[in-house]
């Protein structure tokens, strides 16, 4: 019986002959006008010249490359299909050996994101771009809390880095407070932020709440252009100051009093350093938003999320407050963005609202969701790709958004789960006492 | 008593659903409630559960008003609720799925619970790194059921646990709601269309009808009575 209906997928040789033969008449139709026949300017008039051997060159072609495409399609369905065949008990192996590469690939990504700057310390380019990729997943990782385990669709995201980016840029510009200070109050602030868009839509779910986010980070932005005496609207703020290394500036003379980063260690002066050092302050943002995010997932909390995304009913009636959930989540999330906002501002020394605009949350949104929603690894990937698609497109110059948008549609037909779609279970078999033990610790 | 509903009327927008519901469970009983599609059964469940609030009337559970306390707060003091359709977590494992349960319960409980629970239920534990969506329709009724347990509830209330499964899983969900009961005391308010097999485990019973009470009785005078047999045994179940 299955021989029957398996021989319905695979086809017999003739059967693939007719296929292409048919697609190449098909061909052939088309052809004649289009390449068989062509005008000429014959002194003046116009004539019809035959090109019949191309015509001919194209349908055979059009013949080979059908049978081609044909073969290819059924030995990728043939491969699909023996991988369903697996039972689940190696799907459960095999997701554990996927796990095992992801968690090897994490520790080389480490490893090569530390020693970057070291092997391009000339080369300002490159720190730069690595330095962007880093913001992106940074970005990516808080917004993958709100989206990616908690299930809720946030399409302001970038508001969260704007308030962050400001915050800063006014403590510091109007208050002289240092970027260490700022941090953690920028941070706050955006976490305030979070929860005041949470309250009114707590009652929204899915398409509904994209658009309250939406209309969030558009709120956001345009105040920041129109109340000109409190952001400097369109013309943004200049001159925010730059971090210092516990106190010793990157400049090549310091100010009555103290010193400055070169002098102090006794270097020489090279505007790299600063490079370098925003590079490395982003990287260790970054890993301990990682870690953050990771130590959150094992927590009540962040099985509570991912709850949430599963099925908010089934979570209420299993006790949980819904209301806590998604307002930690946004919390947590505007918190982390806040931050990456501030690193920003102080990377860039001028911000305005151009950096904040919806293009960028889509972006930020693109990374989560072709990474696959809630994986961490995912994300450096999806941040990583979506960064240097467009840097290596410059060559292409208009078309590199183009390559951007094409690269987008491939990873979604090609995993429509995204890079890393495989969700990492919080407890594992051996290691359920433990799991007892920290659930105990965390309450 | 367990629960007392009194004169309940609850609304899904415009939709009068439950007009003045009167059910009461005691102590150690199973009761059931029977009725059509429409009647208003998992309206009254999710009411019990504040999801929507009572529009009017009162709701008391072991002693205290709950009509109007918030839905989460409704669950920890000790009603666990088997929603309708099962609604297990997908794309979490089995072993997270019964945490899950445990958002509100002492975590000195959890390793003697989880136990139980895979006692109960021995294929839960066989499964228990597996993805709970790979899942037959039966074992994840059963994990909803284990994940309600898991919060050592006093009363449970099982929406439609019948629905859409097997005949042999059919016959095991309600050989497990007659052991519960019998073996571990619980107290259960059983919603079902599959009135023949509720009835016959149910002390007592309900008929509901366009959100209201319409016949109560005990499980045997219900399947002996005539309008219950005519509306929902006679024409294929029994």
């Amino acid at each position: 019986m299955s021989a029957v209906v398996f021989a319905r997928h695979a086809m017999t040789p003739a059967e693939r002959l007719r296929d292409a033969g048919w697609v190449a008449f098909v061909g052939l139709i088309l052809g004649i006008p289009l390449v068989g026949l062509t005008t000429v300017d014959v002194g003046g008039r116009l004539g019809v010249e035959t090109r019949f051997g191309l015509l001919a060159a194209a349908v055979a072609a059009v013949f080979a490359g059908r049978l081609l495409l044909r073969w290819a399609i059924d030995q990728a369905r043939n491969r699909k299909q023996e991988r369903d065949r697996a039972s689940t008990a190696t799907a459960a192996d095999r997701a554990h050996g996927a796990q095992r590469v992801v968690n090897v690939l994490g520790w080389v990504a480490l490893g090569a994101s530390i020693a970057l700057p070291i092997l391009f310390s000339d080369n300002r380019y490159v720190v730069d771009t690595a330095t962007t990729v880093l913001i992106y997943v940074m970005l990516g990782w808080g917004l993958n809390v709100v989206v990616g385990l908690a299930g809720l669709l946030d399409l302001g995201y970038v508001a969260f880095y704007a308030v962050g980016a400001y915050s800063y840029a006014l403590l510091s510009t109007q208050f002289g407070w240092s970027f260490w200070e700022a941090l953690p109050v920028s941070g706050a602030m955006a976490a305030t932020f979070g929860i005041l868009l949470g309250y009114p839509i707590l009652r929204l779910r899915g398409d509904y709440l994209a658009i309250v986010t939406l209309g969030f980070g558009e709120i956001i932005r345009i105040i920041l252009v129109n109340w000109t005496e409190f952001s400097g609207g369109p013309n943004g703020i200049s001159s925010i100051p730059r971090p210092s290394f516990f106190g010793l500036d990157f400049t090549r003379s310091a100010p009555e009093g103290s010193q400055t980063f070169a002098g102090f260690f006794g270097l020489e002066f090279s505007p790299m350093h600063r490079l370098i050092f925003l590079y490395y302050l982003i990287l260790v943002l970054a890993l301990l938003t990682h870690a953050f995010v990771s130590r959150l997932r094992k927590l009540p909390v962040g099985r509570a999320w991912e709850a949430l995304r599963e099925d908010e009913i089934a979570c209420q009636a299993m006790g949980m407050n819904t209301t806590n959930i998604k307002l930690s989540a946004f919390a947590i999330g505007a918190m982390l963005g806040g931050f990456a906002g501030v690193f920003f501002a102080a990377r860039q020394g001028f911000i305005s609202p151009e950096s904040f605009v919806f293009t960028e949350s889509a972006i930020i949104l693109a990374i989560v969701v072709l990474g696959g929603m809630g994986s961490q690894m995912g994300v450096v990937l999806a941040a990583t790709l979506l960064v240097l698609i467009p840097e290596f497109g410059r060559n292409f110059a208009e078309y590199r958004m183009l390559l951007f948008g094409l690269a987008m549609v491939l990873i979604m037909v090609w995993r429509p789960g995204g890079l890393l779609a495989h969700r990492e279970p919080t407890v594992r078999l051996n290691a359920l006492d433990k799991t007892a033990a920290t659930q105990e610790a965390a309450r | 008593m367990m629960l007392k509903m009194e004169g309940v009327h609850a609304h899904y927008g415009h939709i009068h659903a439950l007009r003045g519901i009167d059910v009461e469970v005691q102590v150690g009983e199973i009761v059931t409630l029977i009725g059509a599609n429409g009647a208003g059964k998992s309206t009254l469940m999710m009411s019990l559960f504040g999801n929507p609030k009572a529009s009017a009337g009162r709701i008391v559970f072991d002693g205290e008003d709950i009509t109007r306390v918030h839905t989460h707060e409704i669950a920890r003091r000790g009603i666990a609720l088997v929603p309708e359709g099962r609604r297990i977590f997908p794309r979490m494992t089995v072993i997270e799925n019964l945490q899950m349960g445990t958002a509100h319960a002492d975590p000195a409980n959890y390793a003697a619970d989880t136990a139980r629970v895979f006692a109960m239920f021995p294929i839960l534990e066989e499964r228990q790194t597996q993805r709970a969506g790979t899942l037959s329709g039966g074992e994840q009724q059963m994990l909803a059921i284990g994940r309600a347990l898991m919060s050592r509830p006093k009363l449970l209330l099982l929406d439609e646990p019948s629905l859409g499964l097997a005949p042999i899983y059919i016959r095991k969900i309600f050989q497990i709601v007659r052991e519960l009961n019998r073996d571990h005391g619980m107290t259960i308010l059983l919603v079902e269309q599959n009135a023949n097999q509720a009835l016959r485990v149910a002390d007592r019973g309900y008929v509901l009808q366009h959100g209201e009470i319409t016949l109560a009785g005990t499980g045997a005078e219900l399947l002996a009575s005539p309008e219950v047999r005519a509306a929902y045994l006679e024409g294929g179940h029994a």
